[in-house]
């Protein structure tokens, strides 16, 4: 009875941590799908921009698209060097 | 007027073709004129389910090339007279279907039929996109497994974004979840996904739960649509989802595990 008993619990766990994994892929991916066309493209001009000043990697920059009933909002975060943040 | 259905799912091997020839065959048995179109072109196999294969001629893509009439090409099905069978071509040519070619030749079938069902093959390839693109309604066969559900999942950002209604700004395809090979069983000992955790991902409206049965394999052995099986619970299952579609109320069955200790010891079909 204590081997069912393990197999039970165990097992109990394995469909909800499916769907917690799930719930938050989906949310994810409906997000990105959601975001308007032009975003990549946004992205990649405004890093080019930001490269003119400062030396920053690609991945240093994010551009985030957020929609609610009421407003939309883009979020754009840059990483700074470690070195510029420290001499300035 | 005629409604086209499309039988979709993203992911291979969850059930599409046995959903489309069980519920072609249940609409046409309750009355109304069917056609059931095979559009897995170069992987022919909804001829086979429905037990027609020795009776192709002609398929899909002969008649959208003018090869052939679109009355050449359907195969009235032999179990009922209102059910007319179009085959995929095994043609390895991928652009064989054209968008054009398509919407022609539904429009032809909108004359005649009542219910044009749309088995898509998997993927989101050109062959899943005009499965999808002409359709009012969706039917997303869907398994409770991880893969399934987000690639569902998926295939309704497309049917909201890449459809011909959703490009014409119509009112959006209906979609339904048709939640397939379904355990009760293994759901209680928390193994596989429930009902209600995979409606809370998706928030589909739920047309029906189709149990994973060995029915399904019986009825593609014999091809026979498993509808026909009407003592068996996967067969039950397509049914009710028929009348559902139809507006019919019906409770929903096959969720609860209901086999006591003895159905578990001597099994059940
Ligand atoms: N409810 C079910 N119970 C058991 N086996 C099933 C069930 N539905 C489908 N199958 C089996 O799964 C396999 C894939 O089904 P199929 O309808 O061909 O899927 P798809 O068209 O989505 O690729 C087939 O072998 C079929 O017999
Ligand atoms: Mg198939």
């Amino acid at each position: 009875m204590s081997l069912l008993d393990y197999f039970k619990t165990s097992k109990a766990s394995s469909a909800s941590l499916a769907k917690e994994r799930l719930q938050i892929l989906v949310a994810h991916e409906r997000s990105s799908r959601n975001q308007p066309s032009y975003l990549p493209q946004l992205q990649k001009e405004l890093l080019e921009v930001i490269r003119k000043y400062i030396n920053v990697d690609q991945d240093a920059i994010s551009v985030n698209f957020e929609q609610n009933d009421t407003q939309e909002t883009l979020e754009l975060n840059i990483v700074l060097p470690e070195h510029q943040t420290k001499t300035s | 007027m005629a409604r086209i259905i499309v039988v979709t799912s993203g992911k291979g091997g969850v059930g599409k073709t046995t959903t489309s020839a069980a519920i072609a065959m249940g609409l046409a048995k309750k009355g109304h004129k069917t056609a059931v179109i095979d559009f897995d072109v170069g992987l022919r196999n909804l001829d086979l389910i429905m037990g027609c294969e020795r009776r192709v001629v002609y398929d899909f893509v002969n008649v959208i090339n003018g090869e052939a009439t679109l009355n050449q090409a359907l195969i009235r099905d032999k179990n009922c007279n209102l059910l007319y069978i179009l085959p995929a071509s095994q043609t390895r040519d991928k652009d064989a279907l054209s968008q054009e070619g398509v919407g022609k030749i539904l429009d032809e079938l909108k004359k005649d039929f009542k219910y044009i069902v749309c088995d898509s093959p998997a993927g989101i390839e050109k062959g899943a996109h005009l499965a999808m693109y002409f359709a009012d309604d969706a039917f997303i066969v869907t398994n409770p497994e991880v893969s399934s559900v987000r690639d569902s999942d998926r295939m309704l950002g497309i049917l909201s974004s890449k459809s011909r209604r959703a490009e014409q700004n119509e009112d959006p395809i209906k979609e339904y979840l048709l939640l397939s090979r379904y355990s009760p069983d293994r759901v209680k000992l928390g193994e596989m996904l429930s009902v209600e955790d995979v409606q809370e991902i998706l928030s589909l409206h739920l047309l029906g739960v189709i149990p994973e049965s060995k029915s399904v394999l019986n009825a593609s052995n014999s091809g026979t649509p498993v509808i026909l099986d009407e003592k068996s619970d996967a067969g039950q299952a397509y049914a009710d989802i028929v009348a559902r579609y139809l507006g019919e109320d019906k409770p929903h069955r096959f969720i609860d595990d209901k086999k006591g200790l003895f159905g578990k010891l001597f099994g059940r079909k």
